[in-house]
């Protein structure tokens, strides 16, 4: 008989039990609805021990690697913790750098703190010292000594008012991290991958990109990003610095009005993959920015033949503060 | 007797079915506005459970949460023809999979038992 420990309360699981029944038996009812492992509502995280293979079964592999399963298919073969969310752990590390990428974005480079494990493409959640907090996504790869943000000022937002004009280079900055499932997974070194964004959703993209080239990735990498004019596109050089460097590269910069940089596209972003690539079938997609253009993309990557499994993203949650 | 969730090959079969049934349905102009601004995974898992069900796969269906979760969607026309539609696509996909003619016979008068719940009457 396993025992599940869940916020703070241990509970026994018989055998043969699914862990979702016996929780509830014992009065922690978890969301669930078809109990049959297809709606995927009671989605849980095993923060120790295993879930048993089956209960993993059609999970997102970035979601399996995390650790997360269905608690109406698992029947624990060994004590385990569960929480609902991931819980994150709080970090607090100096500002190194601090600098200007285009007239609306900057780049911050904070020290990696000792022990922060992460995957490229995962965002942390920065914290002002009255709470305030918001989430964004690393662009840098876990081999970096920094952590990498691509912020954009938003018009009176608090907490891009704050990093733009008031937090200087040598400040503690706080954060809690890493999260979220959008990640390269070695494995499919020959597999094409696409990697369309836009805004700062460059920086999770960057991130997925230089972490699949260290892996050794050799299938093509198409990254797409766009912004509404070439003023709002930032990294442009290095980018195209990158793509020299590898051959398996194409970096398409796109633009929705006005004229596109040298080698890059003026039209909507959520045409312009399928449009150029032609069928999306066998790829792997990573999408990252605002949650219009990231649904679309992915509606029109699903209709271009990729497979729902393939489809990774990150969309941006925009706070009106 | 084995269900026809069974003859598929179980859940692995739903998964491709899924991608099938969900393709022909944002293909097709006359139902695709009641799927626009929806979240796609959400709605291949409540994909998953439905075509589970009308295959005879594990499951636990009660009709509220079809009835609940359609509700909108009927205040914004949804009506006898979309669902027309929607068991169209559910046939196709049926017969892409080769599954036999008598079988999709079965899984559509399960589906079309579900009628009722999804117009909300």
């Amino acid at each position: 008989m396993a025992t599940i420990r869940f916020e703070g309360q241990d509970y026994s699981c018989a055998e043969d039990e699914v862990l979702l029944d016996s929780l509830a038996r014992q009065g922690a009812v978890l969301p669930s609805a078809c109990k049959a492992g297809a709606c995927q509502t009671c989605l849980t995280r095993a923060l120790k021990g295993k879930p048993t293979p089956v209960s993993q079964q059609g999970l997102k592999d970035t979601l399996a690697a995390q650790g997360y399963f269905l608690a109406c298919l698992c029947k624990p073969v060994e004590d385990m913790e569960i929480g609902l969310a991931s819980v994150l752990s709080e970090y607090s590390v100096p500002l190194m750098r601090k600098e200007l990428l285009n007239e609306s974005i900057i780049r911050l480079r904070v020290e990696k703190p000792e022990g922060f494990s992460y995957r490229a493409g995962q965002f942390v959640n920065v914290r002002r010292s009255d709470g305030l907090s918001r989430s964004y996504s690393l662009a840098s790869i876990p081999s970096d000594s920094y952590l990498e943000l691509h912020i954009k000022r938003v018009a009176e937002g608090e907490m891009t008012t704050w990093l733009f004009d008031e937090v200087a280079e040598g400040d503690m900055l706080s954060f809690s991290g890493p999260a979220g499932d959008c990640f390269y997974l070695a494995g499919d070194l020959e597999r094409p991958l696409l990697l369309a964004g836009a805004g700062t959703g460059l920086a999770p993209l960057l991130g997925i990109m230089r972490d699949a080239l260290e892996q050794g990735h050799r299938g093509p990498i198409h990254l797409f990003h766009a912004s509404l004019a070439t003023s709002g596109l930032y990294l442009i050089d290095e980018l195209n610095a990158l793509a020299k460097q590898h051959a398996q590269l194409k970096y398409t910069p796109c633009v929705l009005h006005g004229d596109a940089p040298i080698g890059g596209m003026q039209g909507n972003i959520i045409d312009l993959p399928a449009q150029v690539l032609g069928t999306l079938s066998g790829y792997r997609i990573y999408l990252c920015g605002d949650p219009p253009i990231v649904s679309g993309l992915r509606q029109k990557s699903f209709m271009a033949g990729a497979a729902m499994q393939d489809i990774y993203s990150d969309p941006f949650v925009f706070s009106s503060t | 007797m084995s269900s026809v969730y069974e003859q598929l090959g179980g859940e692995a079969a739903i998964n491709a079915a899924v991608e099938v049934f969900y393709r022909k349905v944002l293909g097709d102009k006359y139902v695709v506005r009641f799927f626009e601004g929806v979240d796609m995974e959400k709605q291949a898992g409540k994909q998953k459970a439905f075509l589970t069900m009308v295959t005879g796969g594990p499951n636990n269906y009660t009709g509220k949460d079809m009835r609940e979760g359609h509700r909108h969607l009927v205040k914004m026309g949804l009506d006898d023809s979309h669902v027309d539609h929607i068991l169209c696509h559910l046939r196709s996909t049926l017969a892409e999979l080769g599954v036999a003619q008598n079988l999709i016979d079965t899984v559509i008068s399960v589906a079309e038992s579900t009628r009722a719940d999804v117009l909300d009457r």
